[in-house]
């Protein structure tokens, strides 16, 4: 399945098909993330249920540096 | 009288209440950002040395693929230890300014105090005040405590004010051009009729911009490039931590009028001269 994770296309994997899954792919789990899809927020309590659908927009954000 | 009773009825100044924003109460008046600095040690020694207990911080996208084991910002400055400000940097409509801080919502626990900007140019990074007034009506009725990077209207800032917003933060000069206070008249035509804090945010370029503010009023001073673009930024931010004190103190204390003629202040009975 495919689907835009933050503005870039992106395969998934087989089996990985909920948030919580594409979270621990990229090796972010536990880290200080947030997620959205399709421009809205999908809090980490719920990323375990979320399933992906084909063409979903996802971004993953962190704080950094700004003023 | 004598000397010793008019000595011992000098009474000590009142301690400066400290800065209440959305219903809590912070010792310092001096607030920080956390970008353009060299790396995260000096992002936190300056910090550190400021005294400040709110920073800023930008919210953006995880470089995918990139060492998820890196330090990260939260870790040189945690939320242990400061408050937290996500701002909205780089946004340029209010839709976008109110997903980042929804998704800052989401980072930060739930933790709603914020800092609104939507800029309308690229060049010049002023304020878009329609767009803002727009996401800060949208923001404050979902929940946020919202700080609101303005321009030194101060018409806009009372429309914002009517909003509910916590607090006003017009700008001194532009973001990043360390040009000090352009226009002290109409910071202080704000600062008088205000009922939220205001603090000038943008355009502090060194200690007595920062002091000036303090003098006008301003019930604090945020803050980025004027320290991380100092030559020594932690030196800086100790002169910044000072300069709010001083300028704080100087405003409280209330300062001598300015008058056109000089006033002696030696007294001229008994002169040899």
């Amino acid at each position: 399945m495919q689907i835009e994770l933050n503005g870039a296309p992106h395969q998934l994997a087989a089996g990985c098909t909920t948030l919580a899954q594409l979270i621990a792919a990229l090796d972010l789990a536990g880290k200080a993330v947030a997620v959205a899809v399709n421009r809205e927020v999908v809090p980490s309590q719920r990323w375990d249920t979320h399933t992906l659908a084909e063409r979903d927009r996802v971004d993953v954000v962190r704080a950094i540096g700004g003023g | 009288m004598s000397i010793g009773n008019t000595i011992s009825n000098t009474t000590a100044p009142a301690a400066d209440a400290g800065l209440t924003i959305a219903g809590k109460t912070y010792r310092s008046r001096l607030l920080v950002g956390s970008g353009k600095y060299k790396d995260l040690d000096e992002t936190r020694a300056a910090t550190v040395a400021s005294g400040a207990e709110i920073i800023t911080v930008a919210i953006r996208r995880v470089n995918i693929g990139q060492d998820p084991n890196a330090p990260s910002l939260l870790d040189a400055v945690p939320p242990s230890e400061f408050t937290i400000l996500p701002n909205t940097a780089g946004c340029y409509n209010a839709e976008d300014a109110i997903y980042t801080l929804q998704l800052a919502r989401e980072l930060l626990g739930g933790h709603k105090l914020v800092k609104l900007e939507v800029l309308g140019d690229e060049k010049s990074l002023f304020p878009n005040m329609p767009e803002t007034l727009k996401a800060a009506e949208r923001l404050v009725k979902d929940g946020f405590d919202v700080m609101v990077y303005c321009s030194d209207d101060p018409i806009q800032a009372r429309m914002l004010e009517d909003l509910g917003v916590a607090a006003v933060m017009p700008l001194a000069s532009l973001i990043g051009s360390g040009m000090g206070i352009l226009n002290p008249w109409n910071l202080s035509l704000i600062i008088e009729r205000a009922k939220v804090p205001v603090l000038v945010d943008a355009g502090v370029g060194t200690a007595s911009d920062a002091a000036i503010a303090m003098e006008l009023g301003c019930d604090g001073v945020l803050m980025n490039s004027a320290i991380a673009g100092a030559r020594e930024p932690v030196r800086m931010a100790r002169a910044m931590k000072l300069a709010v004190e001083a300028g704080r103190e100087a405003f409280l204390a209330g300062r001598m009028p300015r008058r056109f003629m000089a006033h002696p202040s030696s007294p001229m009975a008994g002169r040899v001269a």
